[in-house]
């Protein structure tokens, strides 16, 4: 495949910016969550695409640590947000303004 | 060939995301994603990764994104309601942002346009294995260590308390 690695870069920055403006313009619990994970995605694929232009396989690898992580983290934060929507009733990120213990 | 496809793929990545972060109904956003992801992982193929793209479909699409569908129907989400204040306020940063980004890609691309293509980098599972497994053993040893105790977080958030202390004081 014949394609600049700036146009990867440049596919993959978009990416991780609408995952930036799902974080920023949401207000859904959910929502900031998979925004989260867009930018986590477009980061694998600039890893890889470092893999095809340095001709190593780190990158490769990388994703897979990423994956591993995300998942990780899903897992965490999900389990958090049934926790807050047990508790307060809500999801919406605008309704937790106050921390009392 | 491969080429065309790379720009097919990324417009469909790009628009699906485009329609995930407006949808307002969270089933909808996470089907979407669903979408994008497959046309990332088609992406990772062609640059040379098919494990990468095996596994972006079997752990992204296929575990992580229909856990979220689990939780938002466990939840009974209901589709986001609108702000009542206007809606460029909220996105106005978001505006701002990708005029900042729009400017410096187009610069770059500019400056740095003519350049050849990069090949892809095909890695055969053997030497995968070898440098997963040799060079970086440490590291699987830790992200195992991460799973594990995200699992056991997750099982102590979101314990059920009530079955836990019946009757008990809130």
């Amino acid at each position: 495949m014949i394609v600049p690695v700036l146009h990867v870069v440049a596919v993959a920055a978009i990416l991780f910016f609408m995952g930036l403006a799902c974080i920023l313009a949401r207000r859904s619990l959910i929502m900031i969550l998979i925004g989260a994970e867009i930018m986590l995605n477009a980061a694998g694929l600039v890893l890889v695409a470092a893999s095809a232009y340095w001709q190593r396989i780190d990158g490769q690898l990388f994703v897979l640590f990423l994956m591993a992580m995300t998942s990780a983290e899903v897992s965490i934060s999900l389990a958090l947000v049934v926790y807050l929507r047990r508790r307060q009733g809500t999801v919406v990120a605008d309704d937790f303004r106050k921390m009392s213990g | 060939m491969a080429t065309i496809l790379f720009y097919i793929l990324s417009a469909v990545a790009i628009v699906a995301t485009g329609f995930c972060i407006t949808r307002r109904n969270p089933v909808h956003a996470v089907i979407y994603l669903v979408q994008g992801f497959f046309a990332l992982a088609i992406l990772f193929y062609l640059l040379g990764a098919p494990l990468v793209a095996a596994w972006e479909v079997i752990i992204y699409a296929g575990a992580i994104m229909v856990l979220f569908l689990f939780v938002i129907m466990m939840l009974e989400l209901a589709p986001d309601d609108p702000l009542p204040g206007p809606g460029w306020q909220r996105w106005a940063p978001v505006a701002l942002l990708a005029l900042a980004l729009l400017v410096c890609s187009v610069l770059l691309l500019a400056v740095e346009s003519g350049k050849s293509g990069i090949p892809p980098y095909y890695a055969s599972p053997r030497t995968f294995g070898y440098a997963l497994f040799k060079e970086y053993a440490l590291a699987v040893e830790v992200v195992s260590f991460q799973l594990l105790f995200a699992a056991v977080g997750a099982y102590y958030v979101g314990r059920n308390e009530r079955g836990r202390d019946p009757g008990g004081t809130p």
